[in-house]
């Protein structure tokens, strides 16, 4: 036997080093949002958000395109994501539970870990090669197939954590189970289904991978789903990789406002699902 | 629609005739809410006809051996070999899992068991937070940050303590497969910790218990109690971060240094499989190298598709309380 100041020292190594296990993860993050906050706020200004991309080498320019563009894609995807992932996970929760729905569950777990550039290709097979050019409606294909796994995942969730009584005392009233499932369950969970679709919206937002050969780029400003279009996250992208001073800058500036309107929506999420946290007890 | 009356006993027709007024609304919600519910399968379906329609032109002219176990990548003479690329996916992968895991693991043990209690929330927010930022972003401050920062500190360190491995030994230019499984750790962290966050919930209080009170030290109970328990839910979260690392693209693109070589030098620029279908897609020259470039596709959708689904097979078997054998 050890002795036990031995034992107590090992014990007060392995809390230390588990420590130094959240010190490295909290160091680079640090040092990535300062660094953004910083780099990124001397570019900031009102033009910036309104203006089209200056050519190298002029002054001034911004991403406003680039915003837009990440917004319409955002919102082609959400059309076609949120009726199809919030159904299957309503699926999921009411008649998943013989083997179909086992089977179900389980593809959209695999799913929801396929990399977003491999969706990308099977964005750009459905619609880029057929329409033969590349368009918004493409990249927001590639969106809506990477959120409609997570939002099916989540919606389950919290369609499930609604009291059973619930759906007991409803049908008990006489209310056909159709009404029950839309009227008495899908309200009591729609807080937490905001809150997974803001974060899937979040999370969509933030990609640029399967974005660059399905909705390409584009200098100028677009709103046909028919025409390639910018997005936030191609532009900081293609800034960053250039070998310009001038485009590094406004890579971190763009960095910012993307971080901006992600942290933005999680902030929204968390507020949301704490109100109906607090709410239901 | 049911009639007040009847609710009200003793009143109107039984409640159980009920079920007969409209059956239809029943019928049209179920097979709608089935519909969608299939329809998940549908999207498995299209992804998997899709990666294999678009690949199929390159398959039939390579030839499946030749194409994964070609080294020469050249699409202006038609030449497309895969190793480089999946060797640079391997190592960056490899390099990111020996750095995320212990750090993760010891990140969860620090906020369920060991550190204390004021600090569980801020640092899973802070974990949160990190989880969220968009990868363009990681490979921004890759780029401009960690990039300067081992060409100018750690790999000359390195290569002054241990440049007798071939490992450490070469140019040092910051950019390379060091650079790329550095960033691709720091992303899986949160995966591979809220994971095994977790797992260890699961694990039965009364085993812990039951170790500290025959005297054991808190890590004692951990390594005797706690982590046999959890292994197998652990080894998942490793998986699930081990598939992100293999397809996690732009970070990777910006500073693995997108040179189609193999190297034993973890200095030297490399390429991996997302980074060249991100490089080249949009701009391939024919069908061959869009389907050379999709194939490359469906080899990462295949690999990562078993990881997904071993992960969850282990991290099932833990919250199932099936891996008491593994004690």
């Amino acid at each position: 036997m050890t002795s036990l100041r031995w034992r107590k020292f090992v014990d007060r190594f392995w809390t230390l080093a588990s420590a130094a296990g959240v010190l490295a993860a909290l160091v680079p993050l640090a040092s990535l949002l300062w660094l953004v906050v910083s780099h990124g706020a001397a570019g900031l200004s009102w033009t910036f958000f309104t203006n089209l991309p200056a050519p190298v080498g002029e002054t001034g320019g911004g991403v406003g395109n680039g915003i837009v563009g990440t917004l319409l894609l955002v919102a082609i995807a959400s059309v076609i994501a949120l009726p199809v992932g919030i159904g299957a996970g309503v699926f999921l929760a009411e008649k998943g539970n013989g083997r179909a729905g086992e089977l179900i569950r389980f593809v959209t777990e695999v799913l929801s870990g396929v990399p977003s550039i491999v969706i990308g290709i099977v964005a750009y097979g459905l619609v880029v090669a057929r329409m033969k050019h590349f368009s918004a409606l493409a990249g927001g294909l590639a969106l809506a197939l990477l959120m409609i796994p997570t939002l099916a995942r989540s919606t389950e969730e919290f369609v499930r954590l609604v009291p059973g009584a619930l759906r007991e005392a409803s049908l008990a009233l006489g209310v056909p189970k159709w009404k029950t499932s839309l009227l008495v369950i899908l309200r009591t969970a729609a807080g937490g289904i905001i809150t997974a679709v803001l974060l899937a919206v979040a999370r969509a937002a933030g990609e640029t991978a399967p974005l660059l050969f399905t909705a390409l780029n584009n200098q100028y400003w677009n709103l046909r789903a028919d025409q390639p279009t910018a997005s936030l996250t191609v532009q900081i992208f293609n800034y960053a990789i250039s070998p310009y001073e001038d485009w590094h800058n406004k890579a971190w500036t763009a960095a910012l406002v993307l971080l901006l309107l992600v942290g933005v929506l999680n902030l929204l999420a968390r507020i949301l699902s704490r109100n109906r946290m607090e709410g239901a007890r | 629609m049911p009639q007040p009356s009847d609710t009200t006993a003793g009143v109107g027709p039984s409640p159980l005739a009920r079920a007969h007024v409209s059956p239809w609304g029943d019928r049209a919600w179920g097979a709608g809410v089935s519909i969608l519910g299939g329809s998940i399968l549908v999207v498995a379906g299209l992804i998997l006809a899709e990666l294999g329609g678009v690949s199929l032109v390159a398959w039939k002219k390579l030839g499946l051996l030749r194409f994964l176990f070609g080294s020469d990548w050249d699409p202006v003479q038609d030449k497309f070999g895969a190793l480089p690329f999946i060797y640079g996916t391997l190592v960056t992968s490899t390099i990111a899992i020996v750095v995320a895991v212990p750090v993760s693991v010891g990140l969860a043990l620090f906020l369920s068991e060991m550190g204390p209690k004021q600090l569980r929330r801020p640092v899973g927010f802070a974990i949160e937070v990190l989880a969220a930022i968009p990868s363009v972003i990681f490979g921004l401050w890759g780029l401009f940050v960690m990039v300067p920062w081992l060409r100018e500190s750690v790999e000359p360190f390195l290569q002054a303590v241990l440049g007798f491995l071939p490992l450490f030994q070469g140019p040092m230019i910051g950019l390379g497969y060091l650079a790329a499984g550095l960033i691709l750790a720091i992303m899986i962290l949160p995966t591979i910790a809220s994971v095994t966050l977790e797992v260890l919930k699961t694990v039965p209080l009364a085993l812990k218990e039951g170790a500290l009170a025959l005297g054991a030290t808190r890590w004692e109970a951990i390594r005797m109690a706690v982590l046999p328990y959890a292994r197998p839910g652990i080894v998942g979260a490793a998986l699930l971060g081990l598939g992100r690392a293999l397809g996690e693209t732009m970070a990777v693109t910006m500073v693995i240094g997108n040179a189609p070589d193999i190297h034993a030098s973890l200095f030297a620029p490399g390429y991996s499989l997302p980074a060249v279908i991100a490089n080249e897609f949009a701009e391939a020259t024919g069908d061959v190298h869009v389907g050379a470039l999709a194939s490359l596709g469906l080899v990462l959708f295949g690999i990562t598709v078993l990881l997904n689904a071993l992960a969850q097979v282990l991290i099932r078997a833990v919250s199932r309380g099936m891996s008491r054998g593994a004690a």
